[in-house]
């Protein structure tokens, strides 16, 4: 599944477009930058409620599928700019963490 | 020595915005050379997490990247204030990180477990007042 069909979750706003074609290989949670630097899996999903541009740091260097920021977390002013410039995939939703992780999954597992 | 390309990065102090650059320019060149991924990983989240800490802890500094055929060596210099017990800072869960830096997602510390955990090898050499110079090696 590409990041592409992630659109179709109506919960989700995409914020910005970035590599669509990309592969998913799962969701994954997690807000603390340093763990998540570790434990990211290359393609994934990750819900955070980080939404600053450490977090677009994290996701390029690990080779994350996407972002999806939620709980409605508030964006630093520059991220959607940062994101654009990366080619980072941006997702917001006001689902909590969790319900947006199983959305992804649901979706993954179809 | 030819053939090895050496790079050097200034980070500057207190740019939350910026730190990841100079680990991801670094990225970007390992993949240009053709570098495995798995390594290019190592690479990426051992110097991210040095870059980040000079930038939280220690107001910047210089980072400097030598590149080889064989393996890439990372010199992380900075001018902080320096590493009291560096046993109990590479502790998985130690942190100092403010309130302001811990809001931002930092602050597990996780940062120098990772450090070890993905270099080959890693040296800190530390003087209260007068800084910190954390040296890592990933081989290819
Ligand atoms: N360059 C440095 N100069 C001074 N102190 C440092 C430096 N690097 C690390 N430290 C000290 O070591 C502690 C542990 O560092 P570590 O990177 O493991 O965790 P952290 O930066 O606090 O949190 P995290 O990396 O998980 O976001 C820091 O809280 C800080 O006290
Ligand atoms: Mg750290």
């Amino acid at each position: 599944m590409t990041v592409n069909e992630l659109k179709n979750i109506p919960e989700f706003t995409l914020l910005n477009e970035g590599e669509m074609d990309k592969e998913i290989t799962r969701p994954f949670c997690c807000d603390l930058l340093s763990v998540a630097m570790s434990k990211a899996p290359a393609g994934a999903a990750w819900v955070t409620i980080m939404g600053n541009t450490n977090a677009l740091a994290v996701s390029s260097l690990t080779d994350c599928a996407c972002i999806i920021l939620a709980e409605g977390t508030s964006l630093d002013p520059n991220v959607v700019h940062k994101a654009k410039v990366q080619d980072i995939t941006l997702f917001q939703t006001d689902l909590p963490i969790f319900e947006a992780a199983l959305k992804v999954y649901q979706l993954l597992e179809g | 020595m030819s053939d090895s390309l050496k790079l050097q990065y200034v980070i500057s102090d207190e740019d939350f915005t910026r730190a990841g650059e100079a680990s991801g320019d670094v990225k970007s060149k390992l993949k240009m050379m053709g570098v495995n991924p798995e390594v290019i990983r190592k690479v990426s989240i051992a110097m991210y997490e040095g870059e980040i800490n000079m930038v939280i802890h220690a107001n910047g500094g210089v980072i400097d990247v030598i590149i080889t055929t064989k393996d890439i060596t990372m010199i992380l210099k900075d001018k902080g204030p320096g590493i009291k017990d560096v046993d109990l800072a590479m502790q998985a869960g130690y942190s100092t990180a403010s309130e302001n830096v811990r809001a931002l997602g930092f602050g597990a510390g996780m940062g120098l477990p990772n450090m070890k955990k993905y270099s080959d090898e890693m040296n800190i050499e530390t003087e209260i007042g007068v800084g910190t110079t954390v040296t890592m090696k990933v081989y290819f």
